[in-house]
């Protein structure tokens, strides 16, 4: 099937997918001097303004929970929507709706689990990228023209390590169909996952100083159309990292052993590998032989 | 021929009417019949009424079945892929890769083709390597070492088409163990034949060559453009390798590209080893050194090899110094989802869809209202649609439905046990 893009409506025109971190792990134990109304209502004027900048663009805004990722809102549908409450726009009253809706059924599903350890409590990153890829896909099945396509990631949890292959999965799949993935990131420590992604697939990725003024950054940085990006000077990748770390710490290193049948990393020499069990150094049906060996004889 | 001719006269008196006279001396309605074939396009339902042909769910279909022959084999047991690769591309430039029976000659079809090969090739194994190997003259010339870097590959080969003389299998599959001869022992090697000829002219025994072969362990796949040959069927059959005819264009590259994702590895082939690699730093901006493969100063953007500081421009590559393999974690993370593959998912038609429960009967991951008949994710139940379904088992090896899930450990032991 194709996935290489077809040709783009106008040069200006953009397709926004915004991924909005509701992992109330994080927004309840954050330190930082935005909480997450304030946090919202930030995201909501960018929205606005992404909307007014052209008739012909388009955004959808997918919310990333704790335990569940959905769709909030689709601005091609043409939904009946909630008419402005008071003097908010409908735009922002839909929204809010859809939000609040979502972290209720995002804490139901929460509630019937127990005993996770919360340190670092990550949201389902992987999740909201996979449906974002996927909706983009079906924009370029759509036709001819259509709007250039882009993510824009809003996190503040940490990275999941288990969800380590999946966000690369996506990752290596935004790069193949040429679509940048960028990235506010508004937690404490610099999150590696995103960095990685933005550097791959050519977006942006931006770690605000003062979140107080996180509508500046978004609308300086995010709001322009890939074809402007060219025309100014956007915040560049201070050192990515693309060390690996060992399986067996944990720990970044510069040079390790790597088994050749599972592509695991240690930092030490083994004589097996710890994830598939091959023995290093002996033919696999020698090994295998051996172990029955052993077995029979035990 | 008689009768071409006869009507390309006809229709230079004719060029005075309203229709175009066609290339060939054939008339519009007339290619319908033979080239076009409309009535092929036809089917009938059980009640004897036309309906026309539904193209998306007869490629769903077949791209369905592609999916469970692949996974019916690897399901049972986990079953290991080979994905350290040192594969040589060997391709046929005798006279009769000059054949037009693939538009516009058989070795322009293949110099295409060959060039995405070895990009996706690269793409889905970055640290394996490919050498090039021509056959002309009944010689066989290696034309580049094994090497990671895509665009060296390719630039030589779109240097060196032209096509001569004799094809030689037995030449190329000796040329081809020398240089495999030397790989290390975690390496899985492979040679892939693409040949065109219909003979082979070869100084000795092939048999011999063919049982060399095995011996050194070497997985030989051909794709033959013409016809089937003996010599090729007993190659690949010696050796473990697959064997197919292309019969055309289309064919030929859905064929190629069968052989970029690894295969399954058998395990005697390859000894499993503990591999140094080095994962480089970038350089720091503005850092000036002299480059390690061009060899002049250059500015920046660059990576240090851990173990001898030396600066090289493009991973992954091995240090030219001290000889580590340097990559970064990305190139490994390519790979794992040969490792982690998901399982396809389970056709759902209309009916089903009607009699479940789900409120609104829109695909879970792109929301487009589920019209034709899905597929389904056995672990996590949700529905997809057929296109969503294809782009998620050929590009993004992620299920959104399994990922918008959060398992509990609890959970997760429950359904292993």
């Amino acid at each position: 099937m194709a996935t290489l893009p077809s040709k783009p409506i106008a040069d200006d025109v953009s397709l926004l997918v915004v991924l909005i971190d509701t992992n109330p792990f994080f927004w309840s134990t954050s330190s930082s001097s935005l909480n997450f109304h304030q946090f919202v209502s930030h995201v909501l004027v960018f929205l606005d303004l992404i909307v007014r900048l052209s008739q012909l663009n388009q955004i959808v805004v997918i919310a990333t929970g704790h335990n569940t990722c959905d769709y909030i809102y689709d601005s091609s549908l043409d939904t009946d929507q909630v008419t402005g409450e008071g003097e908010l726009p409908a735009l922002y009253s839909f929204v809010l709706q859809r939000l609040e809706e979502f972290v209720d059924k995002d804490e139901k599903l929460g509630a019937k689990q127990e005993g996770l350890s919360e340190k670092r409590a990550s949201s389902l990153l992987s999740g909201s990228l996979s449906m974002a890829l996927c909706y983009i896909q079906r924009v370029f099945r759509s036709g001819p023209l259509h709007p250039q396509p882009r993510i824009l990631c809003l996190q503040g949890s940490p990275d999941g390590s288990e969800q380590y292959v999946s966000i690369m999965n996506a990752i290596f799949s935004a790069q193949r169909s040429m679509v940048p993935i960028d990235c506010c990131y508004v937690g404490s420590h610099n999150s590696a996952f995103l960095q990685q992604a933005s550097y791959i697939t050519g977006g942006v990725y931006v770690k605000p100083q003062h979140l107080e003024g996180l509508y500046q950054y978004l609308a300086t940085v995010f709001a322009v159309d890939l074809h402007s990006r060219s025309f100014l000077q956007l915040p560049r990748p201070a050192g990515v990292d693309f060390r690996a770390s060992c399986f067996c710490h944990k720990t970044t290193i510069d040079m390790g052993y790597v088994c050749s049948v599972c592509l695991s990393i240690f930092c030490k020499h083994h004589d097996k590998c710890s994830t598939c069990g091959s023995v290093f150094g002996k033919a696999q049906l020698d090994a295998a032989s051996d172990r029955k060996r052993k077995a029979s004889e035990s | 021929m008689n009768n071409s001719e006869k009507k390309r006269m006809n229709g230079e008196a004719e060029e005075e009417n309203e229709e175009d006279v066609e290339d060939e001396g054939r008339d519009a309605w007339e290619r319908t019949y033979t080239d076009e074939r409309s009535w092929e396009a036809l089917e009938e339902d059980e009640s004897g009424l036309l309906q026309p042909i539904d193209n998306k769910a007869i490629y769903h279909s077949q791209y369905r079945r592609r999916l469970q022959s692949l996974s019916a084999t690897s399901a049972a047991s986990r079953i290991q892929k080979g994905l350290i690769r040192f594969l040589c591309v060997v391709v046929d430039l005798s006279k009769a890769a000059g054949e037009m029976d693939f538009k516009p000659s058989r070795m322009a079809v293949i110099a295409k083709h060959v060039e995405a090969f070895i990009r996706e090739f690269f793409d889905q194994n970055p640290l394996s390597q490919i050498g090039l190997v021509i056959i002309k003259d009944g010689v066989a010339q290696s034309l580049t070492e094994l090497g990671g870097s895509p665009e060296a590959h390719i630039k030589a080969l779109m240097v060196k088409l032209g096509c001569a003389g004799d094809s030689s299998l037995q030449n190329a599959l000796e040329l081809v163990h020398d240089t495999l001869h030397k790989i290390p022992s975690y390496g899985h090697r492979e040679v892939l034949i693409l040949y065109s000829a219909l003979s082979t002219c070869d100084p000795g025994d092939i048999m011999e060559t063919i049982q060399k072969c095995k011996k050194a362990k070497l997985r030989c796949s051909v794709i033959g453009l013409s016809a089937e040959m003996f010599v090729c069927k007993h190659l690949c059959q010696e050796t473990g390798g697959s064997y197919m005819v292309a019969l055309d264009e289309g064919h030929f590259k859905e064929l190629l590209l069968e052989h970029a994702p690894p295969p399954p590895a058998l395990a005697e082939f390859a000894i499993a080893n503990l591999i140094k690699m080095g994962f480089p730093q970038r350089a720091a901006e503005g850092s000036i050194a002299i480059c390690s493969c061009h060899r002049e100063a250059k500015v920046g953007e660059g990576y240090i090899c851990p173990r001898c500081k030396a600066r090289v421009c493009e991973l992954p590559t091995e240090c030219r110094f001290c000889g580590l393999t340097l990559v970064s974690s990305p190139h490994l993370a390519r790979s794992y989802h040969h490792l982690f593959p998901i399982e396809p998912f389970t056709e759902v038609s209309a009916r089903q869809l009607e009699l479940s429960r789900v409120a609104s009967k829109t695909c879970f991951s792109c929301r487009e209202s589920l019209l034709t008949p899905g597929a389904a994710c056995t672990k996590c139940k949700q529905y997809f649609c057929l296109d969503c379904d294809i782009y998620i088992h050929e590009s993004l090896h992620n299920c959104p439905g399994c990922e918008s899930r959060r398992i509990t450990p609890a959970a997760a032991s429950a359904t292993m046990s």
